[in-house]
């Protein structure tokens, strides 16, 4: 744990101005932070010698209806080398749920990030084709939003 | 004159080599393809919404159809991730019994892949070979719980029910006869002209690309990376076993199939082992928040009768929390992403599944080469539409 933790420590002194929280549940590690320097946080997170999370393996969101922040962004990263898995959590306001894209540091967030945007109706700001992926082009609304009936509309 | 333009092709969503209802859209220079865009969705059910009203067991016939080529390896991948979340484990028995049938599984999903792949390319015997025996696995998962795609055989907390009588010995039989039927495939396709004129060299990933691109499972191993979550990061009871993991130096798809192959004859290795170490005991974790008790109990126990019955009706009570659980599914890493809001049902559910991250690798694959080749690489990715678009 005491190895796993100053991944949690090292991010808190390098990035101390968007570092919010570190949660561990079931031997996994969270780690929350602010959106604004998402790509500095995450081109260090898979280049620093040590860490090397060069696999992002999912990317997702969860939408918290009651509680503010409304949205979490969430992304798996993967180290073949260390052998871990890694959380990292993003809050985002309802108001105008955006992040900046990481396409340009994982070209696999591509697929995720237009998924995320067709069903959560979240905005990565500089992804090369923001489009819905899964959904109709002319559907309204985003189904995973906890706000979306699942029948009747 | 000499017209320039490039010209646009729609492969799919009907067309019998997208394997389902992938639709390509092909820029094309004469016979090289300049660009394909991948257009999926055509099959979304959008279980992860499902999911959000079912309990936890109800959730479970949804997983078989996520891949439905491998249905016991998604309801592998649901109930591990329900079981670390509630924080237990189940018996050795059932760990065996759930690896003889993850790796049955993965036998006959590579067989599907094997048979439809060199059908695409030509080589139609080789489909009638891999389908006979793929007919005995699922003669056996009928044994085990009477259905053959969807098997919905795992529990949480354990398994529907023991092995039935007989299943061991003919799974046996199996696991002994199947390396030598593995040399009739290879005698057909290894070493033939036409089959390696059609696959080396093409659909090739570098490793760099591999890792950039998010493959899993064979591609990433075919890419020369030896990555295998069963070894990784081991689950079940997969350190028990003694395999070796393929894997190729030009990830190209025939290096992909080499790497396909000789899963196969691991995960019969493993089978066999599995068989012989298989320990005596429960199947189901003894804890009455999770597991049903016997039906005979429920009849004469008012406790295990009332047990029972707040278990069908309100289902599995899960701790507040959230994790993320992958396995080695035939395909590649199959994660399920499970926040739990400490009641009866999930309160989200992310799939993740190796057949949608390994399908965006297709333009990087197919780009400046030839239009035939799109099908050889579409093969190679070994999807199923319901995998990538659940």
């Amino acid at each position: 744990m005491a190895e796993t933790n100053s991944v949690a420590s090292r991010i808190k002194q390098i990035f101390p101005d968007v570092f919010l929280e570190y949660q561990s549940f079931r031997d996994q590690e969270t780690i929350i932070v602010k959106r604004d320097r998402i790509k500095e946080l995450m081109t260090f997170l898979r280049d620093e010698p040590g860490l090397e999370f060069r696999y992002l393996a999912d990317l997702t969101a969860v939408d918290y209806l009651q509680k503010r922040p409304r949205f979490m962004i969430v992304y798996h990263l993967y180290s073949h080398k260390e052998k871990r898995i890694l959380r990292i959590k993003v809050p985002l306001e309802e108001e105008d749920p955006y992040i900046d894209s990481v396409t340009s540091i994982w070209s696999t967030a591509n697929w995720h990030e237009r998924e995320c945007f067709d069903l959560f109706g979240i905005r990565f700001v500089g992804h090369p084709d923001l489009r819905r992926i899964l959904l109709p082009s002319d559907l309204e609304g985003h189904p995973l939003r906890k706000d979306y009936p699942v029948e009747g509309r | 004159m000499v017209r320039q333009e490039t010209m646009y092709l729609n492969l799919g969503p009907q067309h019998p080599s997208t394997h389902g209802v992938l639709r390509v859209l092909l820029e094309l220079d004469g016979e090289v393809i300049v660009r394909a865009t991948p257009d999926i969705g055509y099959l979304h059910r959008g279980i992860e919404k499902l999911m959000e009203q079912k309990t936890y067991h109800q959730c479970l016939p949804l997983t078989d159809r996520i891949d439905y080529l491998a249905g016991s390896a998604n309801n592998l991948g649901f109930v591990l991730a329900v079981e670390k979340l509630l924080g237990i484990e189940v018996p050795k028995r059932a760990q065996y019994i759930r690896v003889i049938v993850a790796e049955f599984t993965r036998i006959s999903s590579h067989l599907f892949w094997l048979g439809t792949h060199a059908h695409d390319i030509g080589a139609m015997t080789p489909l009638f070979y891999a389908f006979r025996e793929r007919e005995q696995i699922m003669d056996l998962f009928e044994m085990i719980n009477g259905s053959r795609l969807f098997p919905n055989y795992l529990r949480i907390g354990g398994l529907a029910q023991d092995l039935p009588e007989g299943f061991l010995y003919k799974a046996r039989e199996f696991v002994d006869s199947f390396p030598e039927q593995i040399k009739d495939y290879e005698a057909l396709l290894t070493k033939n002209r036409i089959w390696i004129e059609r696959t080396k060299g093409v659909g090739v990933l570098t490793p760099e690309e591999a890792l950039d691109y998010g493959v899993s499972g064979p591609m990433i191993r075919g890419s020369g990376i030896e990555w295998d979550i069963r070894r990784a990061d081991p689950y079940l009871c997969y350190e028990d076993f003694d395999f070796e993991i393929p894997t190729g130096q030009n990830g190209d798809t025939y290096d992909r199939y080499l790497v396909r192959m000789e899963e196969m004859r691991q995960s019969a290795i493993i089978i066999k082992q599995a068989i012989e170490g298989l320990p005596d005991g429960d199947i189901n974790v003894e804890d009455p928040a999770v597991t049903l008790p016997p039906k005979e109990k429920v009849y004469t126990n008012i406790e295990a009768l009332i047990n029972h019955f707040l278990l069908i009706q309100k289902g599995i009570v899960v701790p507040e929390g959230e994790v993320y659980v992958h396995t080695e599914a035939p395909k590649g890493e199959l994660g399920f992403y499970i926040v739990s809001d400490g009641t009866t049902k999930p309160y989200r559910v992310k799939i993740r599944t190796p057949s949608f991250v390994n399908l965006q690798s297709l333009s990087k694959m197919a780009e400046g080469r030839l239009l035939s080749d799109l099908i050889a690489i579409i093969g190679t990715i070994d999807i199923v539409l319901a995998d990538v678009d659940r």
